[in-house]
């Protein structure tokens, strides 16, 4: 593989690290590295018996999986951060802003800077939503924007995650695994901490409670479709952090106007609920019917503002792959200012013009579908044989308003552990975000996440990519 | 608290005592076969494996698959069948199932015990049990489930979780304690014929070992042993953490703390209170004039419709 094509975090063209990297380099020359790999597989012990693991939806027999861990942490300059937290903070500012406008007044519409259908035909889009007022006026009260990288300064935003964004609880496992493992590390280097996510969600959440708030001390609950969801560590261990209720929609009932709790003693009110279940399943009164995750009646009590929804429901149109071309635009209609971070250029097949192109230049492009999700779906056009590019070009041509188009992104690469040392590998970033009234907070850091494969560009845990430490340097 | 919550740590804490209890079982059966294999029980033509599966209430499920109770199909079915759903490996499981539900409610280094002993006896119980494997497999078990134990006594505050997961113990420990003594009874009984024979004393031995009491006891006794002798033990005597009485008491005791005076009485408190009556200012003697069989039948009964009440009044299911 040419390494050159490609930019590596850690070292320069000539071998020597990258500033943010170099008080690391140092320490890990010293080491010895059978020590290391060792620790590599006590990472791994020690993140199974925590039980930080995930299910694999239609894998056999291999129904608690761990995401692989990677010692050798990925470093980010305090001045890099910074950009990044600039641009993230505009983002999510308007976003917010699409939100409240697209499902009251439409002003983007009626400017015509989004083409007319978008919205109403997206099925993204709630109409139960419309002229829905959430409390606080926050509708993605948690964002995990998807970052890759490029260049020395080529950040690229590459989803927003406005729906229930997973994986924080890797980002603070991770870290407080190297903590544990390389204690020496973080005298040396001045990492900035992430522990103070848990808090900073219930505060955020409790900032956003509904009028319908009985005491000073909102009631806030995690809502997890159970023990056999795929991230159902991380709902428990948010609740548990959090000091939340972890609760299942067979907890909870409406009781006079209320979404309460059955306890031990009959049924509390809860204030903020932090659903981590799809807006489908959320009401099967509202929504769909044969959801047996949902609470029947809790759209209800939500447009009554007697709970908050985090997210709000119908968020899922902001993070639309199909609209994703146009959040510049949307940046810049909302904010005023330029978008701070680049977006991926983005062929929709819908159009005719870029259809031509998608079908000629496939070999050497990512082709998404719209509501795709975890990299199902997907088609990494330099990694697939003729077969599978055949295959596509039929389902492209079969129904083109399903698919958008991107160029292969020369991710970024970071080292990871291997029997021979280290070994370049592609790399994604997820900052998380906080919205409340009061303020967006973003955690410096976040999961990021390794294509452990040698050349792959899929990260997704799913499609064996693995985790690592992210640490942003307190320059 | 939730009431599936209270569900969970009651249950994840009734599996586990249930695990124990087979495991005891199982060393206290392995023993005798060792000393006296093949060896019928007087009056019964059952072996000791018999009577093994019956306290474990698995007698007929066996025998439905296996026929004949002998060591290693016993031993295997008790502990990792998947044809019995009270096997050991099965109730470890639905201990970490439980627990992974209740996750929140329980202390990291607890959540951790179990995990760890569910991987540990999974791992045990991999591959079917010898006699030369058995000795380890029952030693994995029992530390395993003891580090839960320790955990949840060392890092669990002492509030409403903690007492839910205590009941969830001692109702599960009350009804194998009087399943125990029932599948015996008739030893226990001083006009049976057999009364003073060896086998007689190796019956004993067993009543004893099953509940990990045999050294307590001596010690008590000063190797005195006597049909009366033992039931007061296992029945009466609040000292022994595994006798009738003190499981009792220690149910009325969680479910008084859980719902202190002043807060509006429960049916289930009635019930522990009638379960206390029975086993308190009485003599083993009053007892056995009831009838030692009546008596334990009818302590299952009550103890099982406690459990229910119990799961009733905390909204266990809804």
């Amino acid at each position: 593989m040419e390494n050159q094509r490609f930019f590596d975090e850690m070292f320069l063209a000539d071998g020597t690290p990258r500033p943010p990297y170099a008080a690391y380099a140092a320490w890990f020359g010293a080491e010895d590295p059978r020590h290391l790999r060792a620790k590599n597989h006590e990472a791994e012990a020690f993140f199974r018996r925590i039980g930080i693991t995930f299910n694999v939806y239609g894998a056999k027999d291999a129904d608690e999986r761990l995401i692989p861990f990677d010692i050798v942490p990925r470093i980010i300059s305090g001045r890099e951060w910074a950009h990044l937290e600039k641009g993230i903070d505009q983002r999510v500012r308007a976003i917010n802003a699409f939100l409240h406008d697209i499902y009251h007044r439409q002003e983007i519409l009626r400017a015509g800077r989004l083409p007319p259908g978008i919205i109403a035909r997206n099925e993204a889009f709630l109409p139960q939503m419309v002229g829905v007022d959430p409390p606080g006026g926050v509708y993605t009260h948690i964002v995990g924007t998807d970052l890759v990288r490029t260049g020395e300064n080529d950040f690229y935003v590459l989803e927003d995650n406005a729906r229930t964004p997973s994986g924080v609880s890797y980002m603070l496992e991770n870290r407080e695994t190297m903590l544990q493992m390389f204690p020496e590390l973080f005298t040396r280097l001045q990492v900035r901490p992430v522990s103070n996510y848990p808090r900073d969600l219930r505060r955020s959440l409790c900032d956003c409670a509904p009028p319908a708030t009985g005491g000073d001390k909102p009631v806030v609950a995690v809502l997890t479709p159970g023990i056999h969801n795929s991230a159902y560590f991380e709902h428990a261990f948010l609740a548990d952090q959090m000091g939340a209720e972890l609760v299942e929609a067979v907890d909870l009932q409406i009781h006079a106007g209320r979404v309460a709790m059955r306890t031990t003693r009959g049924y509390q009110a809860i204030d903020v609920i932090y659903r981590r279940i799809d807006d489908d399943f959320l009401d099967p009164l509202n929504f769909r019917p044969d959801s047996l995750l949902g609470v029947p009646g809790i759209f209800d009590v939500y447009r009554a503002g007697g709970i908050t929804i985090a997210n709000a429901p119908g968020t899922g149109i902001a993070d639309d792959k199909a609209l994703y071309s146009y959040m510049p635009d949307i940046v810049e209609f909302y904010t005023g200012e330029a978008a701070i971070l680049k977006n991926v250029p983005t062929w929709r097949c819908s159009e005719p013009d870029s259809l031509k192109y998608v079908l000629e230049n496939l070999k050497d492009l990512v082709v998404k579908e719209v509501h795709g999700s975890g990299g199902y779906g997907m088609l990494v056009g330099p990694a697939a044989s003729k077969r599978e590019l055949a295959a596509f070009e039929r389902k492209l041509r079969a129904r083109p308003s399903n698919y958008i188009a991107q160029p292969t992104l020369a991710l970024s690469t970071v080292p990871v552990l291997v029997k021979k040392g280290l070994a370049p590998r592609h790399v994604d970033l997820r900052p998380y975000v906080l919205v409340s009234p009061k303020a967006i907070t973003i955690t410096p850091g976040g999961l990021t996440r390794v294509a452990l494969k040698e050349g792959s560009l899929v990260v997704n845990s799913s499609q064996g990519g693995g985790t690592k430490d992210t640490w942003v340097l307190g320059d | 608290m939730l009431g599936r919550t209270a569900r969970g740590l009651f249950w994840m804490f009734r599996y586990l005592e249930r695990a124990e209890n087979t495991t005891r079982l199982l060393e206290a059966g392995w023993r005798i076969a060792l000393t006296r294999a093949g060896q019928k029980i007087p009056g019964q033509g059952a072996n000791e494996w018999d009577s093994v599966l019956t306290t474990a209430g698995q007698h007929e499920a066996y025998t439905a698959l296996h026929g004949e109770a002998v060591a290693q199909p016993v031993i295997n079915f008790l502990l990792r069948s998947p044809d019995n759903p009270s096997s050991v490996l099965n109730c470890v499981s639905f201990a970490r199932t439980n627990a992974r539900m209740v996750r929140t409610a329980l202390s990291s280094e607890v959540w951790e015990a179990v995990n760890e002993c569910w991987m540990a006896v999974k791992q045990a119980l991999s591959r079917p049990v010898t006699d030369k494997t058995l000795a380890d497999v029952l030693s994995t078990i029992r530390t395993t489930t003891a580090v839960v134990r320790g955990a949840l006594h060392g890092t669990m505050l002492r509030n409403e979780i903690y007492n839910f997961c205590r009941l969830g113990t001692f109702i599960e420990r009350a009804d194998n304690t009087a399943r125990i003594l029932d599948v015996k009874y008739y030893v226990l009984l001083p006009t049976a014929a057999f009364v003073g024979t060896a086998v007689d004393n190796t019956q004993w031995e067993t009543i004893l070992r099953s509940v990990s009491a045999e050294r307590a006891y001596s010690w008590l006794n000063g190797g005195e042993v006597s049909a009366a002798g033992i039931s007061d033990f296992l029945i009466l005597d609040r000292r022994m953490p595994r006798s009738i009485a003190h499981c009792m008491m220690k149910v009325q005791e969680n479910l008084g703390f859980v719902q202190p005076a002043g807060d509006p009485r429960l049916p289930c408190q009635d019930l522990a209170d009638a379960l206390v009556a029975r086993v308190t200012n009485r003599d083993i003697s009053a007892i056995f004039d009831e009838g030692l069989h009546q008596f334990l039948k009818s302590t299952i009964t009550a103890t099982a419709s406690l459990a229910a009440q119990i799961e009733h009044d905390f909204r266990f299911y809804g």
